[in-house]
């Protein structure tokens, strides 16, 4: 009984103590990191992330997965500078071309997923290939960037705009735009969720499939939307990249499933929700955020934050399923 | 595999107690080698939990399992089969292993013999595989895979297994009833290979006519009673039927008045692979139809067509005189069809979500403005909802899981009630719900009726078909084989039909 009220606890406020200690930690070995600067640079950093595992977290909702998003945001960042760079579109084209892509990738996610019934890490690892795939062939290889030299040896003419860079390096009232962005979609995301019927029917048909449908949910469009809605964050997420960066890089995105996927799991556990839910997981984005932050602030080598990572992954899921085997047993 | 002695398998004074609840009283059963006994009763006579202590998945409170006079422990299933004594159940796949051969599968229990590295002599095993095969006189490639295999098929597998460890009891647990007449006939060869050959063969079975031609003795149990036990040669169905429901059967009467209308529900031809072939009636408003059939029969599959969670081969489906296509619930809930489902906690309602949302689900929009949910009426809904069920909760947020199985069944025909829907399915609605929420559900259901709605009640309860129906279908083998009304509704004509009984006589 005891050892039940300690596991209850630790599994309700685990996550956040964890991410108390770390900050603790981390501000009694280096005094510069409780800085308003370096926590505005944390927060900057996870904002791409966090828009990555929002999408996780709606594909986890309806109890799917989707594997496929880190690939997303590398093709909407080649294609988003592509745009501007060698075809000098104009901003809102810009910004629509790469969503619609996101969305383009979801509904073929949903397709196979919903249609031909493929398992969704099946279905998702296949397009993560393909889509990768995709944005290589698009750039023959190559990142783009301002007047890059062309295949035929002419350079191409555009560049990214100061308007668009904004997005991703410019600072509204003294906070970086792309945390704007991301609070908002935060809070944006919390309020569709649980507050509306939209929210309602993805959980609804995430807890139990076959009772949503004999409830009269069609629960085949409720899933599509999901993972439309994932494939549309990434390519947020993609777009916020290229304008942080200044460029497209190939292979931009492949680095952020994992962390988006440590994040949506971490989520989980805070406050012991016991299911994906989005103040979790920029938590636990947060929480990845100040220890790649802190470390990188101990010189430890950029090759070793996998292992942490990979670690906090495992702890998340730890918790989760510990959890969830005790409460069926 | 001759016998060398009979043998004599004695079940003495066994009781078996489940919470407080006295499942088997002081049960005698004997059953002897070279012979084909019937162990027959209605749901819940007993009869399954008496099998499941034979074959060690259930241990006894009392009494004392004797093979050939001597006692013997069954403890387990490993004990039985060492005992000798197998089981074919119903659910053949969960004993067979898919990936394998029916080779493999048939010599599966088969330990390891000899030191040292053991190889796998497979001709010899495909020969002793087919010898045994050959033995109960039936032709299955050895080499194939155990899933390619028919129903029929695998239940050969199952008791060539059996064969196999020279088993002295086999019990066949209702083997036939998801088999076409042909396979169930070739079914009783194998069986009377066995019994020439001194098995033991205990042999439950709904469908009568059968067991007066396969079964040397009848026993009958009810109530967690043994009846008795009767030679098949001086036996008539009728006798087995009444000894099955008893004469103390009798079951109050929930039934309300209702007027009854012009035609609500027609439903045409509607046939889906071998469970549902060819079922054709009409629903009147405010008329309860109470379609009942033993387990297997085709109701749940019935159902689930006519409320477009599985979709028909063939069939039509007539609402209020207009065809109405349903290729998914949604479709049968937006014309105005509705179905309680037989697997209430995976179908019906969401456990971990509260009773609010179980409820709200299917009307989530009259509460919704500008995709937002309105909490506060929402709210309101749930608890006069729970109100006028009478769903016994502290609060209307407590999840439903929580909630007794009569009160989780209030909360799932709760969700539909404010749907406005013409037409309710009922499957199985008292399935784990205790005798008050029984009654509450009855009172609803005639509510319903009063409030002119049209009802189908599905189940293989005769009691609570006879007590609520307005008229009665009796299916059986996916066929509507009988409608009875007025004073043709007896639990022996319903028993009679439903086991296939006259439809077998005019053939």
């Amino acid at each position: 009984m005891k050892k039940n009220k300690v596991l209850d606890f630790s599994y309700k406020y685990g996550a956040i103590f964890v991410i108390i200690a770390v900050i603790i930690f981390f501000s009694i070995v280096n005094p510069n990191f409780l800085t308003y600067d370096n926590i505005t640079d944390i927060l900057r950093y996870i904002s791409i992330v966090t828009l990555v595992a929002i999408g996780v977290t709606f594909s986890l909702i309806v109890d799917g997965f989707d594997l496929s998003v880190g690939s997303t945001v590398s093709l909407t960042t080649v294609v988003t500078a592509s745009l501007m760079v060698w075809y000098q579109l104009p901003l809102p084209l810009v910004i629509l071309i790469p969503i619609l892509l996101g969305a383009i990738v979801g509904l073929v996610n949903a397709w196979l997923i919903v249609k031909i019934r493929i398992p969704d890490l099946l279905a998702t690892l296949s397009m993560l290939y393909i889509v990768a795939g995709l944005h290589k062939t698009y750039t023959q290889g190559f990142s783009i960037y301002n007047n890059m030299p062309m295949p035929d040896g002419s350079t191409a003419q555009g560049i990214l705009g100061e308007g668009f860079l904004w997005i991703g390096q410019g600072k509204l009232l003294g906070v970086p735009v792309p945390v704007i962005i991301m609070l908002v979609a935060v809070v944006a995301v919390h309020v569709f969720l649980a507050y509306t019927r939209g929210g309602r029917l993805l959980y609804i048909t995430g807890g139990n499939q076959e009772a949503a449908r004999l409830s009269g949910i069609s629960i085949y469009k409720v899933r599509t939307v999901a993972y439309v809605l994932s494939g549309v964050f990434a390519a947020l997420a993609g777009i916020i990249f290229t304008a942080r960066v200044g460029s497209g890089q190939v292979d931009a995105g492949s680095p952020l499933l994992m962390e988006a996927v440590a994040a949506a799991f971490v989520g989980f556990s805070v406050f012991g929700a016991g299911k994906p839910n989005v103040i979790g997981t920029f938590l636990g984005a947060f929480l990845i955020g100040i220890l790649v932050n802190g470390l990188t602030m101990l010189n430890l080598p950029y090759y070793a934050f996998d292992i942490i990572k990979g670690a906090v992954l495992v702890f998340a899921l730890s918790m989760t399923y510990l959890h969830m085997h005790r409460r069926k047993s | 595999m001759k016998q060398p002695t009979a043998v004599k398998l004695h079940m003495h004074h066994i009781n078996k107690l489940f919470g407080g609840v006295h499942a088997l009283k002081d049960v005698d059963f004997t059953v002897h080698g070279g012979e084909i006994h019937a162990l027959l009763g209605a749901n819940g006579a007993g009869k399954s939990t008496l099998m499941k202590i034979l074959s060690g998945a259930y241990q006894a409170d009392g009494g004392a399992i004797r093979l050939n006079e001597q006692t013997i422990t069954v403890a387990s299933p490993a004990d039985a089969k060492a005992a000798g004594i197998h089981c074919v159940y119903q659910e053949v796949d969960t004993a067979l292993v898919p990936s394998l051969t029916v080779c493999e599968n048939i010599l599966l229990d088969r330990k390891p013999k000899g030191k040292g590295l053991r190889w796998l002599r497979w001709n010899a095993m495909y020969q002793e595989a087919e010898a045994i095969l050959r033995e109960i006189g039936y032709e299955i490639p050895v080499r194939e895979k155990a899933e390619n295999l028919t129903l029929s098929e695998k239940q050969i597998v199952l008791i060539a297994r059996a064969v196999s460890q020279q088993a002295k009891c086999v019990i066949f647990d209702e083997p036939t009833a998801p088999l076409s007449l042909e396979e169930a006939e070739r079914l009783f060869r194998v069986m009377n290979r066995l019994k020439a050959d001194g098995v033991a063969c205990i042999f439950i079975s709904h469908r009568l006519p059968e067991i007066m031609t396969v079964c040397d003795r009848v026993t009958v149990m009810r109530d967690g009673c043994h009846v008795w036990t009767k030679s098949t040669a001086e036996l008539q169905i009728t006798h087995i039927v009444e000894a099955m429901l008893g004469k103390t059967f009798q079951e109050e009467n929930p039934k309300v008045a209702a007027n009854i209308g012009e035609t609500l529900l027609e439903v045409r031809g509607v046939r889906q692979g071998t469970k549902v072939r060819g079922v054709d009636f009409q629903v009147r408003s405010g008329e309860v139809v109470g379609i009942v059939g033993l387990v297997g029969a085709g109701k749940t599959e019935l159902s689930r067509l006519l409320f477009g969670a599985d979709t028909m081969e063939e069939g039509e489906i007539v609402l209020g005189g207009r065809t109405v296509r349903l290729r998914e619930p949604r479709d049968a809930v937006r014309a105005g069809i509705v179905l309680v489902p037989e697997e209430r906690r995976k179908e019906g309602i969401l456990i971990d979500e509260s009773i609010r949302t179980n409820l709200t689900l299917p009307i989530l929009k009259h509460f919704t403005a500008g995709g937002f949910i309105r909490r506060n009426e929402e709210k309101e809904h749930a608890r006069s909802m729970i109100g006028d069920l009478g769903v016994k909760t502290p609060h209307e947020e407590a999840a439903v899981g929580y909630l007794s199985g009569g009160n989780q069944q209030k909360v799932v025909i709760g969700k539909w009630l404010a749907t406005e829907a013409d037409v309710f399915l009922f499957d199985e609605p008292t399935k784990g719900v205790d005798i008050g929420a029984k009654r509450d559900i009855f009172t609803l259901i005639g509510k319903l009726a009063q409030a002119g709605k049209g009802i189908v009640y599905l189940s293989c309860e005769i009691a609570e078909i006879i007590g609520i129906s307005d008229r009665v279908l009796v299916m059986c083998d996916g066929r509507i084989v009988k409608e009875l009304t007025g004073s043709e509704v007896t639990s022996e004509n319903i028993l009679l039909y439903a086991s296939g009984g006259e439809s077998h006589e005019e053939k």
